[in-house]
């Protein structure tokens, strides 16, 4: 809001300069941010938090500047040279909810002109465009008292009457700007015998509007409902300088006396003659009495503050004060419909007072830091990523419908408001961003991605939203850099898995084992599902081909989703000792030729199957395809490990131990190779 | 080149001949530079075939009449003993150089650059994050979180925010579709805001209650260099018997000493939010140019940093709590704003790119 410094000192002005005053004004809520113009001409650029509608105007901020240097407030009187009235204007107001008072003059004889210079400069220094004498006065109005008023071309208004009502269904009426608006019995109008001519609180009807050749006005100062306004302007999509304060809560004791300034301007700059007020009130607005007890204040403020300054804070800014002892009644200022309660009170006084003459002190505190159940376990996996070499990312929570689908399992859950269709769903998979991230690196020059990202994604169950945590990390590049010391590794599924199993490794599990159930948007070939003590706890591997194409993704990526829900039903691994053995480990090494598709998963079971205590690990060695191998084939080279806690190990209990080993090998078709 | 003579006599002869060839062996063997030429030291000398020793044992020895041989017998002992004395000596003479060898064929260029395994790095914007989380959580503040998909009760009504009331439009918020049929309190949207935390932590938990409740919010604004649809606030309450604003004061200047450095200072004035009275907005001196005006602070010297106030008796109805004996304050702050000023980063939307040369200066 614009602010001329000047017009504040036409009610009230401190010894300080403008500056001093901005900055005093600030400290009490109405925060100045800016400047503009030099000497008199010096406006502020000032923030009005949203409740304070009382403060939107200059005599407002005035009331303030009076409340802070504790100095008198020019009281703003018009005074109008009355004319009695040809025919009585009627004003019947049918609807009290909506307009609980309506006060209006009319002005004879107007002749439309340009404003008087002092005004258009006035208006001019704030932003505001001169447009006549009359639009002028009520513009004029509006930004001193802050009461919207409105002028009728009275001689447009048919049968000599103004009717306050809600619309009719179906009713249209075209407003100032120009656009005709489809009316709903919701709407409050302002009507003449026929029809509406003005939208209440909003804006002004066009075939009504003051023109070059009106003659006789009608000025409206009405207190309409901020509930019925905000709803008719927010269905409408209209924002006006009024609507903007009847919203928020105009002042009801103002209609008077703002009509009056009207007139008067119109009477002093377009030679009207004025004629006696007509006030309608429907419904009395009741201003609350509050119980204020300064035990209450130092309860909140923690502060002393003396008895007098709360009186005098409080009255210079319109409340009225009775009582002494620590116990007043404050009865509440019709211009400050934000204030209801005691604690609305209390802060006037501590705002008035200085919030930095109030003490500081920090609180004593007798529970306990209580950490989150999952806290320990996120964190272990945080630390774990990183240590492998993800950077911790954050993508946003916004997807396309075709990704959403592709991506996930459930129902997607769209937003009533997205910002863009591309963003018109909630994520419920963070692949897809991931994703989209790999592309932004590929696309600069980043061959090299570790990107991970701890997130929630989402569902719909009915009308109703499931939202669940989400780890997961992308992959694509070298595993080993090429350079001076050696040859490039490119990053495989192989990484990814090692970096699968030490992340499943912080929890504690009894059995683990991987398969080959994973979601279409992986490689079916290269993808694998983590599954700990019976529950899926990971999918990983590379992404299909077809969606990396389709995303430009010209090398391969690998994505990993860990899935908190059911990995962390497992504690986090304890450290457990055993002695570190004696006797030396025995190795066997045997080469089979294999067919074609046999998994060492499968290899690994048979012989784990035969419960050899002291085989320590059965690990694969090097794998063998060609040359003289049958395409059907291929060589696997195993070793096995044995090792006695207790004991050397004999050469032919390990032998025997082979020949079992051999065996088993040979139940899944293996030969072992001379 | 020594070669073994025949004995003329076993006296005079044997004697000279005894000191030749130790001197001999003397000389080849101080010869000797490698291992090569060690080698072929010991074959020449001590080769069982044709040695040097072998040939004396034939030549001196087996050629001896039965009178001498005793006497030749020791001789060839006591050459023996010293030859193979000189040739072990030889060779480890070697020996020794050839591992200095070594060591001088095996220097590298240590001027090369080293070999790294990447670490990862945190998110600039969750390192902050911890950083504050950290400072309250040594005032005894615990983590609370809720969802990111919230009512309208917990994001709007029981902060004090009715229906229909002007204050919601300041929070762009976006509403999840196909919420028509359900009561408006139920109705889900995605949280503008840290806060309705507050409410989730004070159903749960009975007075004093210190939290601090980090997330994730959204609103509907389209992005540029300091928007984004997603960003990060934290939002701190306090709730006792007796908490007051000169608390609130202390707690937050407390806390952004903590953060910045004690030469900060703290400035706190009058603001409005539906949910705290009396509401305050809380600056700090610029801690990046201590007050004299730079770019973050745009040249004023003071930043802008948190919302707060004290909990508005209407917020403790909706959860149960008698406003009559307790009281206490709520602060909240934007997470991204301060990670900018921090890292002097000038567009918010890098925070979302996932770019690894963006993210890798953060290590
Ligand atoms: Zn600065």
């Amino acid at each position: 809001m614009k602010i001329s410094a000047t017009w504040i000192r036409d009610f009230v002005s401190p010894a300080v300069d403008d500056r001093k005053m901005a900055d005093d004004l600030t400290a009490c809520g109405i925060a100045v941010e800016g400047y503009y113009g030099e000497g008199v001409d010096l406006c502020y650029e000032a923030e009005v938090t949203t409740n304070r509608v009382d403060a939107m105007n200059h005599y407002g901020v005035a009331r303030e500047v009076s409340a802070i240097y504790d100095l008198d407030l020019t009281t703003v009187l018009p005074v109008v040279k009355e004319h009695r009235a040809q025919k009585p204007f009627v004003i019947e107001i049918e609807d009290a909810q909506g307009c609980a008072r309506y006060t209006a003059r009319v002005a004879r004889g107007v002749k439309i002109g340009p404003a008087p210079k002092e005004i258009a400069h006035r208006l001019g220094l704030i932003d505001q465009r001169s447009i006549n004498n009359v639009a002028d006065a009520t513009n004029y109005v509006l930004n001193e008292l802050g009461q919207p008023t409105h002028a009728f071309d009275m001689d447009k208004l048919e049968g000599g009457k103004i009717i306050v009502r809600r619309a009719k269904d179906g009713e249209t009426l075209t407003t100032l700007d120009g656009v005709e608006r489809k009316l709903t019995k919701d709407d409050l109008v302002i009507a003449d015998a026929v029809k509406p001519v003005a939208l209440a609180g909003i804006m002004g009807g066009e075939a009504s509007m003051i023109t070059e050749s009106t003659k006789n006005v009608l000025i409206e100062s009405a207190w309409f409902d901020p509930a019925t306004i905000r709803r008719t302007a927010r269905r409408l999509g209209m924002h006006t300088d009024a609507s903007h304060r009847f919203e928020r809560g105009a002042d009801y004791g103002i209609t008077s006396k703002a009509c009056a300034r009207v007139a008067t301007l119109i009477e002093q700059t377009a030679g009207a003659t004025i004629e006696g007020e007509i006030d309608v009130v429907a419904r009395k607005l009741e201003f609350p009495k509050i119980k204020l007890h300064g035990s209450e204040v130092r309860r909140i403020l923690g502060g002393e503050i003396p008895e007098a300054e709360i009186v005098r804070i409080l009255r210079r800014l319109g409340f009225g004060v009775e009582g002494k002892g620590g116990v007043f009644t404050v009865e509440v200022a019709s211009w400050r419909l934000d204030v209801e309660r005691e604690i609305d009170l209390i802060e006037e006084i501590a705002r008035i007072y200085g919030y930095l003459k109030l003490p500081s002190t920090l609180p004593s505190f007798a529970g306990a830091v209580v950490e989150l159940p999952e806290a320990q376990k996120n964190a272990a996996m945080r630390q774990r990523l990183l240590a492998l070499g993800y950077n911790e990312s954050l993508s946003t929570t916004f997807l396309s419908q075709e990704e959403c689908t592709a991506f996930g399992q459930g129902e997607p859950v769209r937003l009533a408001n997205p910002l863009s269709e591309e963003a018109a769903y909630m994520r419920a998979s963070l692949v897809p961003g991931l994703l989209a991230q790999a592309a932004y690196n590929l696309n600069r020059g980043n061959t090299d991605v570790r990107l991970f990202e701890n997130g929630h994604v989402f569902e719909a169950v009915g009308e109703k939203v499931d939202e669940r945590a989400r780890i997961s990390f992308i992959a694509t590049g070298n595993a080993q850099q090429p350079g001076v010391h050696g040859k490039p590794e490119a990053y495989t599924f192989f990484h990814m898995k090692g970096d699968v199993e030490q992340l499943l490794a912080e929890f504690e599990h009894r059995t683990i084992y991987f398969d080959r159930h994973v979601p279409e948007y992986f490689h079916p070939g290269r993808s694998a599902r983590a599954v700990l003590d019976g529950g899926t706890v990971a999918r990983f591997g590379q992404i299909h081909p077809e969606i990396a194409a389709a995303r430009k993704l010209k090398q391969d990526v690998f994505v990993a989703e860990i899935m908190p829900e059911r990995l962390f039903q497992h504690e986090l691994r304890t450290a457990r000792y055993t002695p570190v053995p004696k006797y030396p480990v025995v190795e066997r090494d045997f080469s089979f030729v294999l067919p074609e598709g046999t998994e060492f998963e499968k290899m690994k079971a048979v012989v784990e199957a035969l419960n050899i205590a002291e085989m320590e690990a059965f690990e694969p060695v090097e794998i063998f395809r060609g040359g003289t191998l049958p395409h059907s084939k291929y060589s696997f080279l195993v070793r096995a490990r044995f090792q006695s806690a207790e004991r050397t190990l004999r050469d032919d209990e390990v032998n025997s131990w082979s020949q079992q080993i051999m065996k088993a090998m040979e139940s899944l078709g293996g030969v072992l190779r001379g | 080149m020594y070669n073994v003579p025949k004995l003329e006599d076993y006296s005079a002869a044997l004697d000279k001949a005894v000191n030749e060839l130790l001197a001999a062996v003397e000389t080849e063997a101080q010869a000797v530079a490698d291992a090569k030429a060690c080698e072929e030291l010991r074959n020449r000398w001590m080769a069982r075939k044709n040695g040097v020793l072998t040939q004396i044992n034939d030549l001196w020895l087996k050629a001896a009449p039965g009178p001498n041989k005793r006497d030749v017998g020791q001789r060839v002992n006591q050459i023996r003993a010293k030859v193979e004395e000189t040739i072990e000596a030889t060779q480890q003479r070697i020996a020794g150089s050839s591992a200095d060898a070594r060591l001088k064929a095996e220097m590298i260029d240590i001027s090369l650059p080293g070999i790294r395994r990447s670490l990862g790095v945190k998110h600039p914007v969750l390192k902050v994050l911890d950083d504050l989380i950290g400072v309250f959580v040594k005032m005894g503040y615990s983590i609370a979180e809720g969802p990111e998909v919230e009512s309208d009760y917990y994001n709007f009504e029981a902060l004090n925010f009715p229906p229909n009331h002007p204050a919601r439009d300041t929070q762009d918020t976006l509403f999840i579709a196909n919420q028509e049929r359900r009561p408006q309190r139920d109705r889900l949207l995605l949280r503008t805001h840290t806060s309705p935390v507050q409410i989730r932590s004070m159903e749960k938990l009975k007075p004093p209650v210190r939290v601090i409740c980090p997330g994730k919010v959204h609103r509907n604004d389209t992005p540029d260099a300091t928007h984004y649809p997603v960003f990060h606030q934290i939002e701190g309450l306090c709730v006792d018997t007796n908490i007051t604003f000169a608390d609130l004061k202390g707690t937050l200047e407390h806390a952004m000493q903590s953060l910045f450095g004690s030469n900060v200072k703290t400035s706190f004035r009058p603001s409005f939010f539906p949910f705290t009275e009396p509401s305050v907005e809380v600056s700090i001196s610029c801690p990046f140019c201590g007050g004299k005006g730079c770019r973050p602070c745009k040249q004023s010297g003071w930043i802008e940093l948190l919302g707060a106030g004290m909990v508005d008796p209407n917020v403790y109805g909706f959860v149960g709590y008698d406003p009559a004996k307790l009281s206490g304050f709520a602060f909240g702050m934007g997470i991204e704003r301060l990670a900018m000023m921090s890292y002097n980063v000038d567009d918010i939307q890098q925070f979302f790119y996932g770019d690894m040369r963006f993210l890798e200066q953060f290590a």
